[in-house]
């Protein structure tokens, strides 16, 4: 593999704690991508949403991020005017967040949002934009897109709205793709349906992804290689068919603690924590 | 007698029906599962239960006792219930102390001090939490803050609605064992409504799968080990959630 996509080299974000000094969310995180599909799996604090945020540089003051390498395109992010580094958002890397109830703006129709998302990268005629628009409906499976289009959010379903957000998100055509937890607000039946979708887009215009997720069944089956993190590192990093073969004593106690379908455990293993925390 | 018994149970939101004919009864002592996508009608089940959704036809019985139609306080003491998010559940203002002594205060029962100390070692947490906010509190604890709050009345039986989905996998097992030791230690009966369905193999003795208000089957658990389910749905819904391929055994 030549220059990677996406490089990431000891990144580390810091919030100030109350005492005045500061602390990692992310503590030294590397890794390289290509065009691959990359997971990043962790609990809640784990630092995997900050990793995602950190690499669009959305994370304000008074949090900072820090790193000895962060490139996209061979393209230094951590130097990028912040001009250059909105035609570069959306544009090229572009990202999913969790809830499409609050990420999609409540009083524009979803075609207009589409549109906007589209006009502020690729200036085309009313015409051609309206055209890209459906034919992109099209490509998140959507049956009816001249109708879905001038509806409200509020009148689409959470797996609709979530193929909206797609859509809206891969219609500049980015090279990398970030999705944050992007099927946990849908239900199961609809979740593999949003997934496999976007799983079809990212292979077909070979794109770059990076998959956040808390859930290390679906990272496991739509991704090629994982990032396990705890507490702002990356504990282990492992093919994700190999994921049931993790080493690492986190890893195994996170796989460990999900229910099985076919449970017969009387008890489910916990991660050791200290004893009347009741985390 | 059974601890939970629907007879042909309609319940309408605004005179628009959303739930239809549905009947099912629940052992004293088991657990049992209501599973089904968003919108299916599941959550509004233990909403009639608990008179939170009153307009109801058909009969629905606790532990022998017809149900009225509005929330009841001496159900209250029989039946409660444990709701999805514990960042939404808990008072934002009101310390654990406060949430768990005003429900002895409701119900004028004594010896409050005794009974919080007691309660909140039974969910394990131990006395430092007492006097905390819920912001104070990690998603877990305010979990079992939430489930001690339903304990401390001594009931019976506990609806639970969806009592894990917003936590993570490690807590998540960590609720999940704690509300299987508490159902042993307490003789309880559970109503869990869910739509994971690895949650009901680990937890629930029987389930009724609902579609579009409707119940389309009830089946044993064991059922998640074979995919033994009669209704297409249902086999929709366990393919859906990964049961059509088996785990590798080494996942141990």
């Amino acid at each position: 593999m030549s220059e990677p996509l996406l490089s990431v080299q000891k990144l580390r974000v810091s919030f100030p704690t109350r005492d005045g000094g500061r602390v990692n969310v992310v503590d030294g995180v590397s890794f390289d991508l290509g065009r691959e599909r990359l997971g990043i799996v962790g609990e809640s604090g784990s630092g995997k949403s900050m990793t995602g945020r950190a690499i669009l540089r959305l994370i304000r003051p008074p949090g900072r991020v820090e790193a000895t390498r962060l490139a996209f395109e061979g393209e230094d992010l951590t130097t990028l005017p912040e001009r250059r580094m909105r035609t570069l958002r959306g544009a090229r890397i572009s990202m999913v967040m969790q809830d499409p109830r609050y990420s999609l703006n409540p009083v524009m129709t979803v075609g207009r949002q589409i549109a906007e998302a589209l006009r502020a990268h690729t200036p085309l005629g009313r015409a051609a934009t309206r055209e890209r628009v459906l034919e992109m409906l099209r490509a998140v499976r959507i049956n009816d897109p001249e109708r879905v289009a001038g509806l409200y959010p509020h009148e689409v379903s959470g797996g609709m709205g979530q193929r909206v957000m797609i859509a809206m998100m891969l219609i500049p055509r980015p090279s990398l793709l970030i999705a944050d937890e992007p099927t946990s607000a849908l239900d199961v039946s609809v979740q593999a349906q949003v997934l496999d979708l976007m799983d079809d887009l990212v292979r077909g215009n070979g794109m770059g992804l990076i998959l956040i997720s808390h859930d290390l069944d679906l990272v496991a089956r739509y991704c090629d290689r994982i990032l396990v993190m705890n507490a702002g590192r990356v504990v282990e990093t492992c093919e994700a068919r190999r994921l049931s073969e993790a080493r690492h004593p986190y890893t195994r106690g996170l796989l460990a603690s999900v229910p099985r379908m076919h449970e017969t455990r009387a008890e489910l293993p916990t991660l050791d924590r200290r004893a009347g925390q009741g985390t | 007698m059974s601890a939970i018994s629907l007879r042909d149970v309609g319940i309408a939101y605004n005179g628009v029906p959303v739930v239809h004919d549905v009947s099912f009864d629940v052992a004293e002592g088991e657990s049992f599962a209501l599973v089904g996508e968003s919108g299916s009608g599941k959550s509004t089940v233990l909403k009639a239960i608990t008179g939170l959704a009153p307009e109801w036809t058909g009969s629905i019985g606790i532990l022998g006792a017809p149900v009225s139609h509005q929330p009841d306080r001496t159900l209250a003491r029989t039946v409660q219930m444990v709701f999805q998010d514990p960042y939404g559940s808990l008072h934002p203002r009101k310390t654990v102390d406060a949430v768990l002594t005003e429900a002895l205060a409701i119900h004028g029962i004594g010896d409050r001090d005794a009974r919080v100390e007691a309660v909140l070692r039974d969910v394990g947490l131990d006395r430092r939490f007492r006097f905390r906010y819920p912001h104070q509190l990690s998603g877990g604890q305010r979990q079992r803050v939430a489930i001690a709050r339903a304990l401390i009345l001594e009931p019976r039986v506990l609806l639970l609605d969806e009592p894990t989905s917003a936590l993570d996998v490690s807590v998540q097992a960590e609720i999940l064992n704690l509300l299987k030791r508490l159902r042993t230690e307490h003789g309880l009966t559970y109503l869990l409504v869910t739509h994971n369905l690895p949650v009901v193999s680990f937890m629930c003795d029987r389930m009724a799968v609902m579609n579009r208000g409707r119940v389309v089957e009830i089946a044993p658990a064991a059922a998640l080990h074979d995919g033994s389910f009669s209704d297409p749905y249902s086999k929709g819904l366990y393919a859906a959630s990964g049961g059509a391929h088996p785990e590798p055994e080494d996942r141990r």
